[in-house]
């Protein structure tokens, strides 16, 4: 802990475990997308699909996914906003099994198939995203983030890394299937990355997906919501 | 980070208490003391900001449990308090009727315990025109008695119960209003010290498991204590057991607390007859809309 978080953080109420944290993961969802998706379905599990409502977490998760910060005033209208800015969306409860009490499922969709994103909320308004498109990850969404699906062959790793222009803060690699020879690669990184290296390593032969997420404690760029 | 540190960094250096504070946050994270001090001003700001605009209002909280009594004790005005105490417990109530209806709050040192900070702090601005820059080494300290129990045992209600919300909460403003009222570091330390041993064992038990009863109005009552506290010190009664071991207290007796009464809505307050209807009835409406 530090003195700041202490004497902070600013945040729209009640909870910073059901709501801010929820505020944070639905951003997450905006921010890996690049956009407010058309529509958005969340499950939620245990004490959030439990306390939802009473606690503004359907809200938050809303105003994230458009991309809203911690403090904007928008959030409480969120629903509103969304229906004029044609976003639809759902809630409802679902069992996702051993995972942390406050974890949402969120199916977030830009055109047909959806991005499924897994995230827990665990506490003091600290969030882990744990599962992307059916690969578990552990993500705190605190550092530029770059989630690459790549082939999973000699030098893939060293091609990617030649490419990153920023230094890395955290790094990890998993196998998601070794017959189709597809591997996970997630780099948080301590600064954003150039256009110019993003560019570069999308155009790498062995990259068959990735995405781009900038941190949650980026400055809000935008008008977000209406109520600042 | 000990209170004891701090107090004895102080002596060594001649540094006043706050300022020695931001020195042991620079050796302990690296952060540097300006940008500490600047950010801890924004936050400051927000507080005093919010307290203006939300004070004496009606509010429509989530659950409809809460969100009128600012109102109801503003309109009342001075009983049995001083204009003073009135002031921090309206601002106290305010703040946290506006964080049960999705407002903008400084989570200093919760979201569920943000009332009893701006109590003070805006009541020193408000009825003692204390300029900001005045109040600004208070916070600072404030966040330092938070950071000590933060370090030393907890914050969250979920690990250590409503003490460790509440109860902080009260230590930090007690401490502040001690300090900022002229009182030495002995004083700082028993004010904190006796607040926080007023409130040892308070469990965290919240109807429904929402941030409104009781915490709203458990916010209102621990300003009174953290003024009450801060007058004791500031007269020269100290407290027997130093600030640093009723922190210590607290963490044990925080481990001992059985999960239902650390917010679970398992226990107390939240399975009483009362509670589980009012659950009822707000899930009822939920369901409705």
């Amino acid at each position: 802990m530090s003195l700041l978080d202490v004497g902070g953080p600013v945040m729209i109420g009640p909870s910073s475990s059901h709501t801010l944290g929820a505020l944070r993961i639905g951003r997450f969802g905006n921010y890996f997308l690049g956009k407010t998706p058309d529509k958005a379905e969340f499950f939620l599990h245990q004490s959030f699909g439990q306390t939802y409502m009473g606690h503004g977490t359907d809200r938050a998760l809303l105003g994230g996914v458009m991309g809203f910060g911690d403090a904007d005033r928008a959030v409480k209208n969120a629903f509103a906003l969304a229906l004029s800015r044609g976003l639809d969306f759902s809630f409802q409860q679902e069992d996702l099994g051993e995972v942390h009490p406050n974890t949402v499922k969120m199916l977030l969709y830009d055109g047909a198939m959806p991005q499924e994103i897994w995230a827990s909320s665990v506490g003091a308004g600290m969030i882990r995203i744990i599962k992307i498109n059916g690969v578990d990850c552990d993500l705190s969404g605190a550092y530029p983030t770059l989630i690459l699906v790549n082939k999973d062959t000699p030098r893939a790793l060293g091609m990617i890394l030649e490419k990153i222009d920023a230094n890395v803060a955290n790094l990890y690699l998993r196998r998601i299937n070794k017959l189709l020879a597809k591997a996970l690669t997630i780099v948080e990184l301590d600064s954003d990355l150039t256009l110019r290296s993003l560019l570069e390593i999308k155009s790498l032969s062995v990259i068959q997906e990735a995405y781009y997420v900038k941190s949650l404690s980026a400055p809000i760029q935008g008008k977000g919501g209406e109520g600042r | 980070m000990t209170f004891n540190g701090i107090k004895q960094m102080a002596s060594e250096t001649k540094l006043p208490l706050h300022e020695a504070a931001l020195v042991a946050e620079l050796s302990e994270t690296g952060n540097n003391p300006e940008e500490t001090r600047a950010q801890l001003g924004e936050f400051l700001r927000v507080i005093l900001e919010e307290s203006e605009k939300q004070y004496g209002k009606v509010q429509e909280t989530l659950t409809g449990l809460t969100g009128t009594n600012a109102k109801k004790v503003y309109d009342r005005g001075v009983l049995y308090h001083s204009p003073f105490t009135h002031v921090a417990i309206v601002a106290s109530l305010s703040i946290c009727e506006s964080n049960a209806s999705m407002g903008r709050v400084v989570a200093c040192p919760t979201a569920g315990a943000s009332g009893v900070i701006p109590g003070v702090f805006y009541a020193l601005a408000k009825e003692n025109e204390i300029p900001f820059d005045h109040l600004l080494p208070g916070y600072i300290l404030a966040s330092a008695i938070g950071n000590v129990i933060a370090t030393k045992a907890t914050l969250a209600g979920a690990a250590g119960g409503c003490q460790a919300e509440i109860g902080s909460a009260a230590a930090m403003a007690a401490g502040a209003l001690a300090y900022l009222s002229g009182g030495d570091a002995e004083m700082v330390d028993s004010a904190a010290a006796l607040v926080l041993k007023s409130l040892l064992g308070l469990v965290c038990d919240p109807v429904g498991g929402f941030v409104e009863v009781p915490c709203v109005k458990r916010n209102a009552i621990a300003v009174t204590a953290a003024i009450s506290a801060a007058e004791l010190a500031l007269s020269g009664v100290s407290s027997v057991i130093p600030f640093d071991e009723t922190v210590d207290a607290m963490r044990r007796i925080g481990r001992t607390l059985p999960m239902e009464l650390r917010e679970t809505g398992l226990g107390g307050l939240a399975t009483t007859p009362t509670a589980k209807k009012a659950v009822d009835r707000i899930l009822t409406r939920f369901q409705k809309s």
